[in-house]
């Protein structure tokens, strides 16, 4: 198990907080809050070692791809591909997007 | 929600939401406060942050409620120390409620293999919380369990179904004490084969606990189903006399069973009918 | 099963040992399975109603005939605890029940799953609650394993735990054996894990740090009592009966220790947010 940070540049919080994802075998729970600020800060607890690169990647390219909103990331992550992070990833942005 | 929404397919907060009256679902002890297990990660495991147990108080019919969900994608279901404490403190709270004239209800979702086994004894412990919670609420309002699947509901767990005032399965779900592959290690495969899938289902399946009288309901995979049921067994009130007090019912039948005889779906259905109980 | 040499003849197990030591003045209740045990007796001014669970070589289900607790065990726990409720219902005072803990396991069988051994220990484990509940002590003497489905049908539901200092005392969730292959890893493995890890270790001293116990007894040779062994033992009970009485019927005072600090959080937040 280990357990990686990242931050990234970032304007707008979202409206609200929210969460998706469970932590079973391929899969990854992933919790926003927003916060104020200009970064989004990214805690990765994964259980896939010697994977600090992919993740550093796996955020680099997704900030390339789309805005990312300022306030808090943490993953709890259990082997998820990328494509299954970006799932949820975009899962909870929306949901935040839309709380209160 | 379409009509017929599959209830397998939701996880343990979207059960809870949906069974609880449109609007009403507030979650306790969220994710977001991070009461976790501090006994996964000195074991390099990566927990969850609600530790697979969704506590969400709403209505039923308006009525207060609590429905305790197991998150059977993590960890098997299984019960650890923060998991066990959570389901536990909800039933024992909404005992208290009762004691104090507030007719909470509580509804189980069990989806669990048992105990995990990285905490052990203590989710040994707050399983036994658990079965005592149980036995104290359901002197006041029926506690209603229900069995889906894809996990099913084994180990002390099960126990703990079984002292439920009502039970809910599907066909997908199993009910059993003992996991397939431990009673094959056990007491070998000739007693227990744990891959042939119809011989456990034969054994465990939602089917035979219905038509054996270990169950009250057998649904289809189906969210308006299970809420159809578990509404009507609270209607329906504290039981008489709760399944597991029925000692001079099941005592004399399994005393006077020739055990030179195996068990099987049929000899077992035979020999517990459901109509006796009802 | 090396305790079995040290035995006094006649005995099956240490719980059957324990059982027959503290029962010599009592009356034994008849009409039960051979592998289920009960007796009334006495401590002080005390009445107590004693039950074990016992191996049995000729048990009716082959595959509880170690000692394990399966249909019939479960059952008639259940029946033995139930009608000591119904004879106390109309009594002020509840009289004390004490199991004698010696389980190395449930039982492992087809009959025993098809048959719905998860009620049958439902069962018994109800019985001990609505006993407890209905205003009697109900104590757990620990006097070898204590484990899993078993325990939690015999002796989990008490008010209190008093278990004996001893390596063959054992409490858990699963064998050593079975957790090591479920857990895909080597006993040796598994048992160095253990070690570091409180809740998972399977001795009786890491166990009494997580606060479940009333009270860790030492005893000299707990397969071959001294006549003080046996006075210090009913004068534990005696004591814990009394605590009991005194203190409700609840579990509550399971709670506190600081292995346990998790347990006693989520409750308070719970009722905070309730």
């Amino acid at each position: 198990m280990e357990r990686f940070e990242f931050t990234y540049p970032a304007h707008t919080p979202l409206t609200g907080r929210a969460q998706a994802g469970v932590v079973g075998s391929g899969d990854l729970e992933a919790l926003y809050e927003p916060k104020t600020g200009d970064a989004l800060r990214v805690t990765v607890t994964t259980s896939v070692d010697g994977s600090h690169t992919l993740w550093q990647r796996f955020f680099d390219r997704l900030s390339q791809l789309r805005e990312l909103p300022a306030g808090q990331l943490d993953i709890n992550d259990f082997g998820a591909t990328p494509g299954v992070a970006r799932l949820r990833i975009e899962q909870v942005f929306e949901e935040a997007g839309y709380a209160n | 929600m379409p009509t017929d929404q599959s209830f397998i397919e939701l996880n343990a907060r979207q059960r809870a939401r949906n069974l609880l009256d449109a609007g009403t679902f507030r979650e306790l002890l969220g994710p977001f406060e991070r009461i976790m297990s501090p006994w996964l990660e000195p074991q390099g495991i990566v927990p969850q942050m609600d530790d697979g147990m969704v506590v969400a108080k709403g209505k039923l019919e308006g009525q207060p409620a609590v429905v305790v969900a197991i998150e059977g994608a993590f960890q098997g279901g299984s019960m650890g120390e923060v998991s066990g404490a959570k389901m536990a403190a909800a039933l024992e709270l909404a005992a208290e409620d009762n004691r104090n004239g507030i007719p909470t209800q509580v509804v189980l979702l069990l989806e669990t293999g048992g105990v995990r086994l990285q905490e052990a004894n203590l989710g040994l412990a707050a399983i036994a919380d658990i079965h005592a919670a149980i036995v104290d609420l359901r002197r006041y309002t029926p506690v209603i369990g229900v069995v889906a699947g894809t996990v099913g509901c084994f180990g002390g767990m099960s126990i703990a179904a079984a002292l439920c005032s009502y039970l809910i399965v599907t066909r997908e779900a199993r009910l059993g004490l003992n996991g397939p592959q431990v009673i094959e290690q056990e007491a070998g495969i000739e007693e227990y084969d744990s891959r042939d899938r119809p011989f456990i289902w034969s054994m465990t399946g939602g089917e035979v606990r219905y038509h054996s009288g270990f169950v009250d309901a057998l649904v289809k995979d189906s969210l308006s189903e299970v809420k159809s049921h578990l509404l009507a067994f609270i209607a329906k009130g504290v039981p008489a006399q709760h399944r597991s007090d029925k000692f001079d019912y099941y005592l004399p039948k399994l005393t006077g069973f020739d055990t030179a005889r195996q068990a099987s779906r049929e000899i077992t259905q035979e020999l517990f009918n459901r109509e006796d109980l009802a | 099963m090396s305790t079995l040499e040290n035995i006094a003849k006649n005995a099956v197990s240490r719980g059957d040992y324990w059982f027959a030591e503290l029962t010599k003045d009592a009356t034994p209740l008849t009409g039960l399975c051979s592998s289920v045990k009960a007796a009334d007796g006495k401590i002080n001014d005390q009445d107590v109603r004693y039950i074990a669970v016992v191996p049995d070589n000729n048990n009716h289900y082959p595959r509880a005939a170690g000692g394990e607790v399966g249909l019939l065990e479960g059952w008639t726990l259940a029946k033995v605890v139930s009608q000591t409720v119904a004879e106390d219902a109309g009594k002020a005072i509840k009289r004390a029940i004490v199991a004698v803990i010696d389980v190395p396991s449930q039982a492992y069988g087809r009959r025993e799953e098809a048959f719905g051994i998860h009620q049958a220990l439902a069962g018994a484990a109800g019985a001990y609650a609505n006993a407890r509940l209905a205003g009697h002590p109900v104590i757990g003497l620990i006097v070898g394993k204590a484990m899993s489905g078993a325990f939690l049908a015999h002796g989990y539901q008490a008010n209190k735990l008093i278990a004996f200092n001893n390596p063959d005392v054992m409490i858990h969730a699963m064998g050593k054996a079975s957790a090591a292959r479920i857990t895909l890893r080597s006993v040796e493995s598994l048992e160095k894990l253990a070690a570091t890890i409180p809740p998972m270790a399977y001795d009786i001293e890491n166990y009494a740090t997580l606060g479940l116990l009333a009270q860790l007894m030492e005893i000299g040779n707990p397969d071959s009592a001294t006549p003080d062994d046996i006075v210090s033992v009913q004068s534990a009970l005696w004591n814990n009966i009394l605590d009991a009485r005194k203190e409700g019927v609840g579990l509550k005072n399971r709670l506190g220790a600081d292995n346990r600090g998790s347990s006693q959080l989520v409750r308070e937040r719970m009722r905070q947010e309730w």
